[in-house]
């Protein structure tokens, strides 16, 4: 990418020697304007960006309430975190379990009608948006509030579930499958990364299966030899974007347990109970820590991410 | 793209070919599955309270918009008061999000100035960051300048360009439009404003219209920020105010609150149907969700 961005390079702006060189004056009034072009995007990097991501830095070592100023307290939130704060334990489990549940579930699905849709079948487009219309939604309130009523101990499912004389659970009221009901609300929004496979699956040359099937190659074998290496990136670039949201999920977890993280903690989710200690405890300073973990935790999975996939990321004879 | 259309049918399902017909039909039962829990939302929306609990079937027996009116007027203010909220700072966030995030990007695809890969790698990094790392200080500064219930926390950032993935789609579009272009309006005396706005904005229009129906769908969807920064009831937008409606409302008055709900994705909704082009090209050539 990077090295793309000076399609044609010219000298930048150094001072001429002696006396106005033409071009100099040239990129000189081009670095102006540009830098004004850049004005109100610089403004926001400072300001809303950069300034806040230090002041977060300053304030997870800190002990701060907004009502008093903030005081130095080194480690301690840090330390806190990890060792006598069971709900932040909690919050930690809930939401991993909740991206190594969800995530694979929901990449195999948008993969496996991804799969479907692409053979030049009827009505692709028709599907495609039937399926995508879900991840449109899904981070919607009113449908996470439709999710909560669905799965409520007297919801739809249950009445359906009735009509064959299954009496079901409490489901977002039982500890035991209320994080399943956020999972499941996950699976469905597959559309998305679906959109993105069909995306990929076009970009294979249809040459290579004609090959193929000269040579004799079945069709599982045409998947595993061809389509699936091939699809590696798009895997991969999928995999990556889907943990990074999902670690970030907030509204669904808050809606369904009614703003709490329940029953029992059982849908704590992380950004939830940052959000309980910052904006209803007040306890800025800890919000502020939460988040620079959180930060260290998405950094760290997207680089082993990127480091794993040398192992399995397939980019072509090209490289 | 163009290589789908003569693709033969992909052997993995080549065993199916004669049942074309019952792939159908499990693609549309499947679909069915998918749609049923927001089908059943509408149709509950249009049931008398009591048919709701005992009808798990789609079709309503008895059709009512009684809980549009009712709802409409269950908090304080009327629906329309929230509705007219979230789409004030929707439209704000679209439009400030095409002037700024496209004059960034019309700065990093076609000028040249010191420091200009180091700025770029920077703007890239901020795709990246969550949001969380930056919510507590944006709150206490919003909230030192007494900013806290005004519109200026949410829009601001728009204002300033940092949904940096919109920048970064722009300069990938901008960059596929012949630089030519660029010359001979300058050879013709445009200055690097005229350029940007007549020549280049012109033909920005897809990257323009994605970058429009996101923001539109992200703001109006939007519900972290709204619930932190807009806490006086006369500035809820909608997803502020369902969520009330959800604690204020007990658990027998369904139908109310999903017409409400219908209400709310409703312009989602609406621009999925218009944008629907727009919205997969987006995804699938860019990500965004």
């Amino acid at each position: 990418m990077a090295d793309s961005v000076a399609v044609k390079p010219r000298k930048a702006a150094i001072p001429p020697a002696q006396g106005g060189h033409r071009s100099t004056k040239r990129s000189r009034r081009e670095a102006r304007a540009a830098y004004l072009f850049l004005a109100p995007w610089f403004v926001g990097l400072l300001v809303i960006t950069i300034g806040p991501i230090f002041a977060s830095l300053y304030l997870s070592f800190t002990d701060y309430s907004l009502l008093e100023s903030a005081k130095w307290v080194g480690f301690d939130n840090y330390v806190t975190m990890f060792t006598e704060d069971p709900r932040f334990i909690a919050s930690l489990k809930v939401t991993t379990i909740y991206v190594v549940v969800s995530v694979p579930l929901q990449l195999a699905f948008a993969l496996a009608l991804a799969l479907v849709l692409d053979r030049g079948l009827r009505g692709l487009s028709f599907y495609r948006s039937i399926f995508y219309l879900p991840s449109l939604l899904g981070g919607s309130v009113a449908i996470a509030i439709l999710w909560r009523k669905v799965f409520g101990a007297d919801g739809l499912v249950n009445a359906v579930l009735a009509i064959f004389g299954i009496q079901g659970p409490g489901w977002v009221g039982d500890p035991d499958t209320a994080l399943s009901t956020l999972i499941l609300l996950h699976v469905w929004t597959f559309g998305a990364p679906m959109i993105i496979f069909l995306a990929g699956l076009r970009q294979i040359p249809s040459s290579y299966y004609e090959a193929a099937a000269v040579d004799g190659a079945g069709a599982l074998r045409q998947f595993r030899s061809i389509t699936m290496p091939l699809l590696t990136p798009i895997i991969f670039f999928n995999l990556v974007l889907e943990v990074i949201k999902s670690f970030q999920s907030f509204t669904q977890a808050f809606i369904v347990s009614g703003g709490k993280g329940g029953p029992a903690d059982s849908t704590l989710f992380y950004t939830l109970y940052l959000y309980l200690k910052g904006f209803k405890s007040y306890d800025m300073g800890y919000a502020a820590a939460m988040a620079w973990v959180l930060l260290v935790i998405i950094a760290a999975l997207t680089g082993i991410n990127f480091l794993a996939s040398k192992y399995w990321v397939f980019y072509g004879d090209d490289k | 793209m163009a290589t789908t259309s003569r693709r033969p049918a992909p052997a993995l399902f080549r065993p199916f070919k004669g049942g074309r017909l019952a792939k159908h039909v499990l693609l549309i039962g499947f679909g069915l599955v998918m749609l049923y829990p927001l089908l059943w939302m509408i149709s509950s929306s249009l049931k008398p309270e009591e048919l709701i609990f005992r009808e798990p079937g789609l079709w309503p027996s008895q059709v009512t918009l009684e809980n549009y009116t009712e709802g409409w007027y269950a908090l304080k203010h009327p629906f329309g008061y929230y509705l007219w909220n979230s789409a004030v700072i929707t439209a704000l966030s679209v439009v400030a999000n095409l002037v700024a995030c496209s004059l960034a990007a019309y700065a990093f695809a076609r000028l040249n100035f010191p420091l200009k890969k180091l700025w770029f790698a920077i703007m890239l990094g901020g795709i990246m960051l969550p949001h969380h790392v930056v919510i507590v200080p944006q709150y206490i500064m919003f909230s030192e300048l007494g900013l806290i219930n005004t519109i200026w926390p949410l829009v601001m950032p728009k204002v300033l360009a940092t949904d940096a993935f919109f920048v970064f789609l722009m300069v990938q579009f901008i960059r596929t439009l012949p630089r030519e272009l660029d010359e001979a309006a300058e050879i013709d005396g445009a200055g690097y404003w005229r350029i940007y706005l007549r020549v280049v904005m012109p033909l920005c229009l897809p990257a323009l219209a994605t970058t429009a129906i996101f923001t539109f769908i992200w703001t109006w969807n939007d519900f972290l920020s709204q619930l932190l920064y807009l806490n006086n009831p006369d500035n809820f937008t909608v997803t502020v105010a369902l969520r009330t409606f959800l604690d204020a409302s007990s658990d027998s008055s369904w139908g109310p609150m999903f017409a409400m709900s219908i209400v709310a994705l409703g312009p989602i909704f609406g621009f999925f149907l218009v944008g629907q082009k727009y919205l997969i090209r987006g995804v699938a050539t860019t990500g965004l969700k």
